[in-house]
């Protein structure tokens, strides 16, 4: 059959030359370089303390972030399509605010504002309580960054959901948490696991937000993306590769969950619940509808 | 709908065995909107606090300062050339990636989507791996005096790979929901290819495309990761926004380096702004796609 839209070979022709320019080839770079490490090389970068100690502290910080940005962000989600307030809408495009603001812009905001003399520093560090230059900067920060994220991929399936179970639910005889639990909450844990896996990448890779308010010190408020940075600035590029090679694998694995919890969900409530609609694309959400 | 149960029960008077009693709805929305408080609004508002501390004068003087006004300049200048070239390009990708069937698609929908899920660190030290002077290129380059890395070039390529997403992602969804009926009926029509894309294509997709160059301007502007392994921090020539912004906040010069950070905030806000703007033409085009009148009050 012959095609009728045109430009078939020159639009794939030129995605492909492009994408090989500025994309792949670059990034092939990273994974030649490694192959000239050794195997033990490699291993033995990886698996230094100081490195180690980083992965915790940036897998760790991430994790936590993204836990608190599942619950709370659930509950915007769910305050944002079921009820109506005043400034609803407002507060709907301020949930984008960590998309739009650039990263060291919101690193330095709340590093001021956690720091001993901040406004909430001043009333935190009295307490014992130390945010700026410590882990829980990390996750202030990886919080920050991670909130759009859960809000953006429940909202729509929550706004998709239909009426018709919960009322049957109801005149069933349960009562509401008891619909939220066995009926609603259901539907709501692919985006959920989603959200959550999304916002934890994005927390492992971050840095901008993050080199401000955490200290910076190693073995304690260390994260994998600044010690690369430290490598590469050192001219270690074996060190620096190896690390970056590392990070990349790992966030490769979780796009790959990601994935696979979006085909999962596409087939468990096939026709019921679309994981995000078309119409609703968010900032930088990388998420495509369940195929 | 919501009208017909609201004349039958008035809100307060018993509670819809679909919604939650009242108090439970405020105590839930007070908890949002004190995280969202906590988390995004103090933040911002501190930004614009800490730039006016000093007053008009300390921050007018930070925004026309030399170093400032250069880093200005270049951040305006990366994303006048990575804006376009993405947009180009997302467009072109977009066309292949909807309109027509071929093996292998899946793998090149992942492919464009990548860079969103490399780290900004990794991104631009990539770039140094190929064009640093310790890099596979670095020695060449040096021989024909040319520079990429801790220059120019460098914070284009790096600024182009991460923004190299946001153009194309936003309109595949689009212009696969739009199919491709309409186009083959003006190609049966007499209509030239390039016809046909400017007629029927691009009128259907511009609010998605506008869209993405906004979002892709705003990241393009905005990057520090990237940009900060390749730029080499060379003050006046090789600092954009967020970098100068940052050496100003390590030496201790806050007023100035919030006075900077403003620029950056209000083009978050007015990317925001748009997208709403943008999410509320597109929804009237859509018309019939009537909004969810769910919202239980």
């Amino acid at each position: 059959m012959k095609r009728v839209i045109p430009g078939f070979g020159l639009s794939l022709g030129l995605t492909m030359s492009y994408l090989s320019l500025i994309v792949l080839i670059p990034l092939s770079t990273l994974f030649i370089k490694t192959a000239s490490l050794t195997w033990s090389g490699f291993w033995d970068i990886v698996t230094a303390p100081r490195v180690l100690a980083a992965f915790k502290v940036s897998l760790g910080c991430a994790a936590v972030a993204a836990l608190i940005n599942a619950v709370l962000g659930l509950l915007v989600a769910w305050v944002l399509v079921r009820y109506k307030f005043p400034g609803r809408r407002l507060v709907d495009a301020i949930v984008d605010l960590p998309f739009a603001l650039p990263t060291a812009v919101a690193g330095i905001a709340l590093t001021t504002l956690y720091s001993q003399n901040g406004w909430l520093g001043r009333y935190l560090e009295p307490m014992g309580i130390k945010v700026a230059f410590a882990p829980l900067g990390i996750i202030v920060a990886l919080t920050f960054i991670g909130l759009p994220f859960v809000v953006r991929t429940v909202q729509p399936v929550l706004e998709d959901l239909e009426a018709e179970a919960e009322e049957a639910s109801a005149s069933l005889g349960a009562n509401r948490w008891q619909t939220f639990r066995r009926v609603v909450f259901p539907h709501l844990v692919p985006p959920l696991l989603t959200g959550f896996a999304m916002a934890f990448a994005r927390g492992i890779g971050e840095y901008g937000s993050v080199v401000f308010i955490s200290g910076n010190m190693p073995m304690k408020t260390e994260i994998v993306p600044l010690l690369i940075v430290t490598k590469l600035e050192q001219f270690d590029y074996a060190g620096a590769t190896a690390l970056a090679t590392a990070a990349l694998v790992l966030s490769f694995v979780l796009l790959l969950v990601i994935n696979l919890l979006q085909y999962w969900a596409g087939h468990r409530h096939r026709g019921d619940v679309r994981v995000i609609p078309p119409s609703r694309s968010d900032l930088a959400v990388p998420v495509e509808s369940p195929a | 709908m919501t009208a017909v149960a609201e004349t039958i029960v008035t809100p307060g008077q018993m509670t819809r065995a679909t919604t939650e009693p009242r108090w439970v709805r405020w105590i839930l929305v007070a908890i949002a909107l004190g995280f969202l408080l906590l988390v995004v609004i103090i933040p911002l508002v501190l930004i614009f606090q800490q730039a006016f501390e000093k007053g008009w004068h300390v921050y007018l003087a930070a925004l026309t300062e030399s170093d400032a006004r250069s880093a200005i300049k270049l951040t305006l200048l990366v994303a006048a050339i990575a804006v376009p070239l993405n947009g180009v390009f997302g467009l072109v990708a977009a066309w292949a990636v909807t309109k027509f069937r071929f093996r292998g698609k899946n793998i090149l929908v992942t492919l464009i989507d990548l860079p969103i899920a490399v780290s900004p660190v990794i991104s631009g030290m990539i770039f140094v791996l190929l064009f640093g002077l310790h890099g596979w290129m670095g020695p060449w380059l040096q021989d024909h005096d040319l520079k990429i890395i801790f220059a120019v070039p460098g914070i284009v390529m790096a600024t182009t790979f991460i923004t190299f997403p946001f153009v194309a992602r936003e309109l595949i969804p689009l212009m696969e929901e739009q199919g491709t009926e309409e186009e083959e009926a003006a190609l049966v029509l007499g209509a030239s290819g390039w016809q046909t894309f400017r007629r029927i294509t691009l009128p259907n997709i511009k609010w998605g495309l506008l869209y993405g160059l906004i979002l892709c301007n705003a990241r393009a502007m905005g990057e520090f990761g990237a940009v900060s392994v390749v730029s080499g921090h060379i003050r006046g020539a090789t600092n954009t926004i967020p970098l100068q912004v940052e050496i100003l906040y390590n030496e201790y010069s806050f007023s100035a380096a919030f006075a900077l950070a403003t620029l950056l905030a209000f083009l978050a806000i007015a990317t925001l702004v748009l997208k709403s703007i943008i999410e509320w033409k597109s929804a009237r085009v859509g018309a019939g796609e009537a909004t969810s009148d769910r919202t239980i009050r």
